[in-house]
């Protein structure tokens, strides 16, 4: 599939069928069943189940230490598992080596070999598959127009930018066409501008390549821009994975709900089905909530700025270009974050009314006191 | 309103000329009255060189034929000394870097160990050593290569460990093993080319430590270019200083040569012309 794209880009002459190195595939299946991974007393993957559909871009979002990059490193073959299976299109890998499971992979610091220039580091993979050269230096020319890199054939690793560096190790990744990308934080060294940039032209490239994808990144902003579905990790297990709007409008926990996009921790009630905080009655997104005390999630989004409502003081409030996000402590001490028009401008120690939309809330029970 | 004087990062020319002309005055002094040494016409006063034309229109001959076979045992025990710390010192330290990275405070512990213990006692524990080894693969000369890797350790340890820590080996070979190398390809194609300025700077320390060394041959009866100038310097003190004068030379080529294989195709030179993009 890919040699088809770069053929399609770059009008190379085909390749012949008959060499297994170069045959064209579709992404593959992987499967994560029970996996364990322990370092030195700590738990690093606790049971971890996830499942990538061919083709599909899965993001990998977490805090520091939720053992995302680790989930990454099994699948490669960095690390070994202490119990459970990896399967690629049904087969377990576990027992394979690294350099036979037919991989592509994209690290979080460059990882260009220095000694060899850009188009020599993208031969790299298809030399080891022993691709004769004239075949062999068209696909890693082909590979490196496919990230507009192909001026830069000679040039070394010192000799690229950041950006530079991380779309030629995209390119040495995809030109072996593997069965599976993996990406390691690949944006995490760049500034803001290059990031948005290639985060785009990763997604671009991987949806037409259709090559089966996990991106592994701790931005929210990232997974939810690129991914078709995101799994949120948490002390090495998966909390929840879905596509990127469900994991925004419902969350299924305050974690999710706090660790993508922003929210407002408040402490309320479940009564009859409905969460009641600062005097509002909002309806809960899961409707099965016992009855007591919880924590209610609730978007600064979620929420007005006016006379009416919980009436509050202004802490502070920032400019985000489109909006505003205006902080409020309320009488009872708590503290929440609006998010209104920009066009509003609240000074400090206005003092406010908050209103809640009336949007579905997510709830955390707190266990009550022994 | 005043101009701003660039911070000045290098020396000015007298600055620079002084310290040049120092380090060179340093080493030109011994070598010029060495030189001046070889051209004396002895009681008689005045300089030529009909020392030097004696011993090239004798052909190495007589007693001078052994430094030539020392020269010969010297040169042959750099490069097994070279071979043993590129075969054992290389692939441990790669090996501790990558895979048992706690071991590193003890692995230079023992590399550091032999700068601190004198050679003669380094002798007094390696005779009975030998004298075992001598047993089981004879007493030829190259058997001192084992000793020399032992005292050259210290210096190639430093040369490689510099460049190690330099380089993030660690993430260029889990790099090179997704894209299909095995550990012997991560070692010949990714790993070695770029450790090989320390790789190349142990072997050139341990090139100059073998060529240079006396005291473990002499006390273990091994014949080597400095043991043999020795025997040669008392029956003709002259003829030892020209001897010593061309293995200078010798060595400064051999150096030379091993020098020039560090900078084939590095490419680090070339301008940065990238941005971000």
């Amino acid at each position: 599939m890919i040699q088809n794209q770069l053929h399609n880009q770059n009008r190379l002459p085909a390749r012949t069928p008959a060499n297994p190195a170069t045959t064209a595939r579709a992404g593959a299946a992987v499967r994560f069943e029970g996996v364990v991974k322990d370092f030195a007393g700590h738990r690093a993957l606790a049971h971890f189940d996830l499942t990538l559909h061919p083709g599909e871009l899965v993001a990998l979002l977490g805090p520091s230490g939720s053992g995302k990059t680790t989930a990454l490193r099994v699948l490669a073959g960095l690390e070994a598992t202490d119990a459970g299976s990896i399967l690629i299109d049904g087969v377990d890998v576990g027992a394979l080596p690294t350099s036979r499971r037919d991989l592509g992979m994209v690290f979080q610091s460059y990882s260009l070999f220095p000694h060899l220039s850009a188009g020599e580091n993208v031969e790299f993979g298809l030399r080891m598959r022993k691709v004769r050269g004239e075949e062999r230096r068209a696909r890693a020319a082909a590979a490196l127009a496919l990230v507009g890199l192909d001026a830069h054939y000679d040039r070394f690793a010192h000799q690229l930018s950041g950006g530079q560096q991380q779309r030629v190790a995209l390119a040495r990744a995809l030109v072996t066409e593997p069965r599976v990308l993996l990406l390691d934080e690949p944006l995490s060294a760049l500034d803001a501008k290059v990031r948005v940039a290639l985060r785009e032209e990763i997604r671009r490239i991987q949806t037409e390549l259709g090559i089966t994808t996990l991106f592994v990144t701790h931005d929210q902003d990232e997974a939810l821009a690129v991914a078709d579905r995101v799994a949120v990790m948490r002390a090495g297990s998966i909390e929840q994975v879905g596509a990127p709007e469900e994991l925004y409008t419902r969350p299924a926990s305050p974690f999710i709900a706090d660790f993508v996009g922003l929210s407002n921790q408040l402490i309320g009630r479940v009564l009859h089905g409905f969460a009641q905080v600062h005097g509002a009655k909002l309806p809960l997104l899961d409707p099965s909530q016992a009855d007591g005390r919880v924590t209610v999630s609730v978007r600064p989004e979620d929420l007005e700025l006016g006379r009416e409502g919980a009436p509050g003081v202004v802490l502070s409030s920032s400019f985000h270009g489109s909006l505003r996000r205006t902080t409020v402590r309320l009488e009872d001490g708590s503290s929440l974050v609006v998010q209104h028009d920009v066009r509003l401008r609240p000074t400090v120690g206005d003092q406010v009314g908050v209103t809640f939309t009336g949007a579905p809330v997510s709830v955390d029970p707190i266990p009550a006191p022994i | 309103m005043a101009s701003v004087r660039p911070v000045a990062h290098t020396p000015t020319w007298p600055v620079r000329g002084f310290i040049l002309g120092s380090i060179g005055l340093v080493f030109a002094i011994p070598i010029v009255a060495m030189v001046e040494f070889t051209l004396r016409r002895g009681l008689a006063g005045g300089h030529d060189f009909s020392r030097w034309t004696a011993l090239f229109q004798g052909g190495f001959t007589g007693p001078y034929r052994t430094v030539l076979v020392a020269l010969g045992n010297s040169v042959g025990l750099a490069m097994g000394t070279v071979a043993i710390m590129l075969l054992l010192l290389v692939p441990t330290l790669l090996l501790v870097h990558l895979r048992f990275p706690r071991l590193r405070r003890l692995m230079e512990f023992v590399c550091i160990l032999p700068i601190s213990i004198p050679a003669i006692v380094l002798v007094v524990g390696l005779a009975p050593v030998y004298s075992v080894l001598a047993r089981v693969a004879g007493s030829g000369v190259w058997t001192l290569s084992f000793a020399y890797g032992v005292t050259v350790l210290p210096f190639a340890y430093r040369a490689i460990q510099a460049n190690l820590d330099g380089v993030d080996v660690r993430t260029l070979s889990e790099a090179a093993r997704t894209l299909g190398a095995g550990w012997g390809s991560v070692l010949v194609r990714v790993l070695i080319p770029n450790l090989r300025r320390g790789i190349l700077a142990g072997a050139f320390i341990a090139v100059a430590v073998v060529l240079g060394e006396f005291t473990i041959a002499s006390l273990l009866n091994r014949i080597t270019l400095q043991t043999s100038l020795l025997v040669v310097s008392k029956a003709d003190p002259y003829t030892a200083v020209i001897l010593s004068l061309l293995a200078l030379t010798f060595a400064f080529l051999l150096l030379l040569v091993i020098g020039r294989l560090g900078l084939v195709r590095t490419g680090r030179r070339r301008p940065t012309t990238g941005g971000q993009s």
